[in-house]
């Protein structure tokens, strides 16, 4: 079968080394990014504007230590991006695991109509409904609040369609049938027993949420406008409106990494779970 | 009997536990939803310090969004900014998914490679382009780089052409977007019956031929797919253009996108004009979706 493959086509050999060559080209093209921002976050001002070394400097406490002590409040802006992002992250996993709960254990009347009200809203982009959602900030008094920014993560129909498809392997009813006739109450059994089996599909979706949470900057930068409640995103915007030229670079990169480091390291960790989970919701196949 | 009493009491919980997706999803998207259609029927804006209106209008906005035409033009802007990142993207990402797929290539690494393109999706948007403004810029090491390697004589001024920031727009879109892609295609060759390969290889057929013959043509529902929630996707660029260019689409307003032309109204107060063309832009995504949605309902019922 070898045979006929090498007289037919490029030998396999050949095939495999350009595959090779052109996977580390690319490889190079995703992270040459991320190493001039390390080596120029490790850089002084003056050393960054005569030119590019490929060597990492020595200036990276201090830039660090400027950047902290500087005009923009981003340890503050990072504390602000972690509470909204990790709030609505477990609002989102909680929740969205009992609605597909509900869809999933039960039968009743609306089901249907629910879950393809569900599965067609999808889509839809918060973008489309973002004046009335000011508007309705506005009338709560909210603006300024990480409350509008955390709770709307309670219905999420993306994060429910993927767990809704991993229920369905991975939950029988069988299960939740035995856990009735143990006398377990609905609530306790989709507390105790649904949503431990669950934890495999819960922590994907919950790194999901908290990233494009941590991410988001379309909303947040409507809703606010104080300079102790800002995220990282609408910091990072502040610094580009800010007159470029006349900043420290080396500490315009450390605010850069500073927002991109931390979920690269935590994306090197996890990233087995990551990866394998991005196919099994978009794709049913 | 028995069963079927015992069914009907515990129904009820599944009503009980959709409360809080309901109320949640009617107070922050439904309600917003529908202020949204209703405002975009009046005149509510800001003139000067003086609040015009809000005084029902019909459909003025809608007229005025039209014919002032800079619609047309910013939905230009984003269709050729999706279409240059897109393009390459399902290019590369076919092209890697079918290696990764290969069983016959047996590539090495595949999980160490998987890592690295899938990383640019997770980056924050607004970071990564401040990073790409400052390694741009015209002294950024980009140019120093380049004018050192000789390749160009001065420093470019990327920012400063049309062209340029375009291809920077689409190019960063594509960084973020081809890892995902891939992967999400390598599930569906994946889902291919390999005895269709198997029989190929006997028949003496190349790994073109492969590709183009087998791969591609049952690859189509998938390629629908990932094409159009791209698309919905490419409406929605915002981050990118906006931090590159600090909210201007500048030069010329060549890289401003509809919702970055929907966040400037939103800031500048002017709720009418910003109703209307939320409205256009829901029901635009709202037809990709539904395309979206029927795809999908159809390949759930064949499987």
């Amino acid at each position: 079968m070898e045979g006929k493959v090498k007289s037919k086509g490029v030998p396999i050999g050949v095939r495999r080394i350009i595959a090779y060559a052109v996977l580390i080209l690319i490889s190079i093209l995703c992270l040459f990014w991320f190493y001039v921002l390390f080596v120029n976050a490790t850089r002084t001002n003056s050393q960054i504007s005569s030119g590019f070394s490929p060597v990492p400097g020595t200036n990276f406490a201090a830039n660090w230590s400027n950047l902290v002590h500087g005009t923009l409040p981003i340890v503050q802006g990072m504390l602000n991006s972690f509470i909204i992002a990790g709030g609505s992250a477990l609002l989102c996993v909680y929740f969205s695991t009992m609605t597909a709960y509900a869809i999933h254990a039960y039968e009743f009347r609306l089901k249907k109509f629910m879950y393809t009200f569900i599965l067609a809203v999808m889509m839809i982009p918060t973008q489309v409904t973002a004046l009335g959602f000011i508007k309705l900030v506005q009338k709560l008094g909210l603006e300024n609040n990480f409350v509008p920014l955390i709770v709307p993560a309670v219905a999420a129909p993306v994060t429910f369609f993927y767990l809704k498809q991993y229920m369905d392997s991975n939950l029988p009813h069988e299960l939740i049938e035995a856990a009735r006739i143990d006398g377990c109450g609905e609530f306790r059994i989709f507390n105790t027993v649904a949503f431990p089996l669950m934890r495999p599909a819960i922590a994907v979706q919950a790194i999901f949420t908290f990233v494009s949470s941590w991410n988001n900057y379309f909303t947040p930068a409507l809703i606010l406008h104080k300079d102790n409640v800002k995220t990282l995103p609408i910091l990072i915007a502040q610094l580009r409106s800010a007159d470029f030229l006349k900043f420290d670079m080396g500490q315009v990169y450390m605010m850069i990494a500073f927002s991109i480091f931390p979920v690269i390291f935590v994306y090197l960790i996890l990233s087995k779970n990551i990866v394998g989970g991005v196919a099994v919701g978009a794709v049913k196949g | 009997m028995k069963n079927n009493h015992k069914a009907v009491s515990y129904n009820k919980w599944g009503y009980i536990f959709l409360i809080p997706f309901v109320v949640v999803y009617v107070i922050f998207q439904l309600i917003p939803l529908f202020t949204t259609i209703y405002n975009s029927f009046f005149e509510n804006f800001m003139s000067g310090l003086k609040q015009v209106g809000p005084n029902f209008v019909g459909f003025q906005n809608y007229a005025k969004l039209f014919s002032e035409g800079d619609i047309w033009v910013y939905l230009q802007n984003t269709m050729i900014m999706w279409i240059l990142g897109f393009v390459p993207q399902i290019a590369v990402s076919l092209l890697l998914g079918a290696w990764f797929s290969d069983t016959m290539l047996r590539l090495r690494g595949q999980r160490f490679f998987k890592t690295v393109i899938y990383l640019p999706n997770l980056i924050m948007a607004s970071a990564f382009s401040m990073l790409f403004f400052a390694l741009f810029s015209d002294g950024g090491p980009v140019n120093t780089i380049l004018v050192s390697m000789g390749i160009l004589k001065a420093p470019y001024r990327f920012f400063s052409h049309v062209w340029s920031t375009r291809a920077l727009v689409a190019f960063m879109n594509f960084l973020m977007w081809f890892g995902n892609t891939t992967i999400l295609l390598m599930a569906g060759m994946l889902g291919i019956d390999t005895s269709l390969f198997e029989s190929a290889e006997v028949d003496g057929a190349t790994s073109t031929q492969v590709f183009f013959r087998i791969t591609l043509p049952l690859l189509r529902p998938i390629l629908v797919y990932v094409m159009i929630t791209s698309l919905i996707g490419g409406l929605q660029m915002f981050d990118v253009p906006q931090i590159l260019t600090n909210g201007t689409g500048d030069p010329m307003r060549s890289s401003m996108t509809l919702i970055m032309y929907l966040n400037k109204h939103l800031f500048n107060k002017n709720f009418g004009m910003a109703g209307a063309l939320s409205v256009i832009l829901f029901i635009v995504t709202g037809i990709l979706s539904l395309i979206v949605f029927r795809f999908s309902g159809n390949r759930e019922k064949t499987r």
